[in-house]
């Protein structure tokens, strides 16, 4: 796919808040899916909405699409009801489906939705950008399950919205579409827009999203940069052959574990830089040093875990 | 850059009535169903049995039942199995995210019923007008035609209500038992007259009965009932219909 780079750079300020939950709560019967939840989205920016099935992602993601209604709280986009017409022209979804009408073709859906938006992309930037080059007249009941989901995006994108909501969007993909809509999710935030995705991959949240938000059972239990959530798990890692011995090392600042396996010493901490500059200040002789970040599955793991 | 807000209306309207249409022109078992299943029946029953050239021939009593079968046919089937499935399997909400007008996703359905409608009178008038030996005016084939047509308003209507209760799985043969005797206790495939009698007696309580007696009234055959009352039932059988949708509608909305 290609990549959009003359368009980088819209001058539109970080602050500016394009849409918001506030406060939002939504029962389903007995069950609350939603406890006063609050999520901004700021312009430009893409933000990953991350939690185990059931927590409550696609729930707040359909406030925000006003297909549901709030039983308490506000949602609000480009300052209105996202219900409103005007609203909507400035959005687009790709929403989980379990099922399309099989007999129209790729192009004709495109057609279709292009018609909804007033300023929708012209037809061959879409066909692109989505990777649907060579299936345009297939119909859909033809489409392989990645190929379904890049139609599905397409039409997210393609009335050109300020605003793209990406439910699960690269379930089903192969590899290599997976990295091909990664690189479309960057280009849109390149121009500007401002892109909201729910995603099972973490390693997807953590290349894409300038902010994750992670959410269980209902409620936001963590939220800030893909670093900020790996730091929340115990801090970063450090692996090297030193002759200082355990207590020493365990009064080192922010040291949370300490192991020695084979000669090799691995040291936990929350401040990992100045625990390095003082092992190699104590031991000129410290050797194969390596310092390590956890995956950011092993922090979803920590903050899912328990309560 | 456009001061416009939203997509103009017409092109619109238009794309989403035109799609809807291929996307069941295409779709095999419903155009089988819909349009083969009246055209069959007509070539067995009343090609096959018409005699002559007859002024009021089983044919052409048979060219109007089974273009109101038809047209019954695919504005329940048509709007009920599609849209069952697409509210229950998501690609409802797809459209609903979408700046697409809650209207032009109905009157789109609408307008589908109606095209298939005349499809099925098409082709019934003309296998009735060569193989049938079918007599008819011009003025009795605008009646039917505008009988038809009207038609497709209230059985529409009750698609829209199934549409709201039916799961999509089970909705063709949900929709098939209520469709199929209704025809038959209306005299759709035979005259009410040739009914048993406690038959004829409960055939006002179908809708597809006062279609038909419109229907035939217009092409020369003697009519049970007036004209007014059978528009008067239709009318509050759609009005019912579209009521009772409304209310499963906002229902089920509340419940999910």
């Amino acid at each position: 796919m290609v990549a959009v780079e003359e368009k980088s750079a819209v001058s539109t300020p970080a602050a500016v808040e394009v849409a918001y939950l506030r406060r939002a709560t939504k029962n389903y019967g007995a069950h609350r899916a939603l406890d006063e939840v609050s999520l901004s989205l700021r312009a430009g920016e893409v933000v990953a909405l991350l939690g185990p099935n059931g927590a409550g992602k696609t729930t707040a993601i359909k406030l925000l699409l006003g297909l549901l209604g709030p039983d308490a709280g506000e949602a609000r986009v480009f300052g209105g009801n996202p219900r409103d017409a005007a609203t909507r022209t400035r959005i687009g979804a790709m929403l989980q489906v379990a099922r399309v009408p099989e007999t129209l073709k790729v192009k004709e859906y495109l057609d279709l939705f292009r018609s909804y938006y007033p300023t929708p992309l012209p037809v061959e930037h879409i066909v692109r950008v989505a990777g649907l080059a060579g299936i345009e007249d297939r119909l859909f009941s033809q489409l392989s399950g990645g190929q379904k989901q890049r139609l599905l995006f397409a039409l997210a994108i393609c009335g050109d919205p300020d605003l793209v909501f990406l439910d699960e969007p690269t379930l089903g993909m192969d590899i290599e579409s997976r990295h091909g809509l990664w690189q479309q999710v960057r280009d849109l935030a390149a121009r500007g827009k401002t892109v909201l995705l729910t995603t099972h991959y973490l390693e997807e949240a953590d290349s894409l999203a300038n902010r994750i938000v992670v959410i269980n059972k209902g409620t936001v239990i963590a939220e800030g940069t893909p670093a900020q959530i790996k730091s929340r798990v115990s801090g970063r890692t450090i692996k090297c052959v030193t002759s200082l011995d355990e207590d020493l090392l365990r009064r080192l600042p922010g040291v949370t574990s300490i192991e020695v396996k084979h000669g090799t010493t691995v040291v936990r901490s929350a401040e990992v830089e100045d625990v390095v500059r003082q092992m190699l200040a104590l031991d000129t002789g410290l050797h194969s040093l390596e310092i390590s970040s956890p995956a950011l599955e092993d922090a979803f793991l920590a903050l899912t875990k328990g309560e | 850059m456009t001061t416009m807000t939203v997509a103009p209306r017409f092109p619109l309207y238009r794309k989403e009535a035109k799609y809807e249409f291929l996307r069941l022109l295409r779709a095999r078992t419903f155009t089988l169903a819909t349009i083969g299943f009246p055209v069959m029946f007509y070539l067995l029953f009343g090609v096959v049995n018409s005699r002559g050239h007859e002024v009021l021939s089983a044919s052409k009593y048979l060219m109007a039942t089974y273009a109101i079968f038809g047209l019954v046919g695919c504005s329940l089937f048509g709007i009920s199995v599609t849209l069952s499935n697409e509210r229950n399997l998501g690609w409802l909400e797809v459209k609903q995210a979408s700046p697409m007008p809650a209207p032009a996703y109905l009157v789109a359905k609408l307008l589908t019923a109606f095209a298939f409608a005349t499809i099925i009178f098409g082709l019934l008038l003309t296998l009735g007008l060569t193989l049938g030996h079918v007599t008819i005016t011009g003025t009795e084939i605008r009646n039917l035609a505008l009988t038809i047509l009207g038609g497709v308003l209230p059985f529409a209507s009750m698609g829209l209500m199934l549409a709201m209760v039916v799961p999509p799985q089970a909705a063709p043969g949900i929709l098939n038992l209520i469709y199929l005797p209704m025809s038959f206790c209306s005299g759709l495939w035979m005259p009410v007259s040739v009914l048993p009698r406690w038959l004829q007696t409960a055939a006002p309580i179908w809708p597809t009965y006062h279609l038909s007696q419109i229907a035939l009234g217009g092409i020369g055959f003697e009519m049970r009932g007036t004209v007014a009352g059978h528009i008067a039932a239709l009318a509050g059988f759609t009005v019912l219909m579209l009521g009772l949708a409304i209310v499963l509608f906002r229902r089920n909305a509340t419940a999910s």
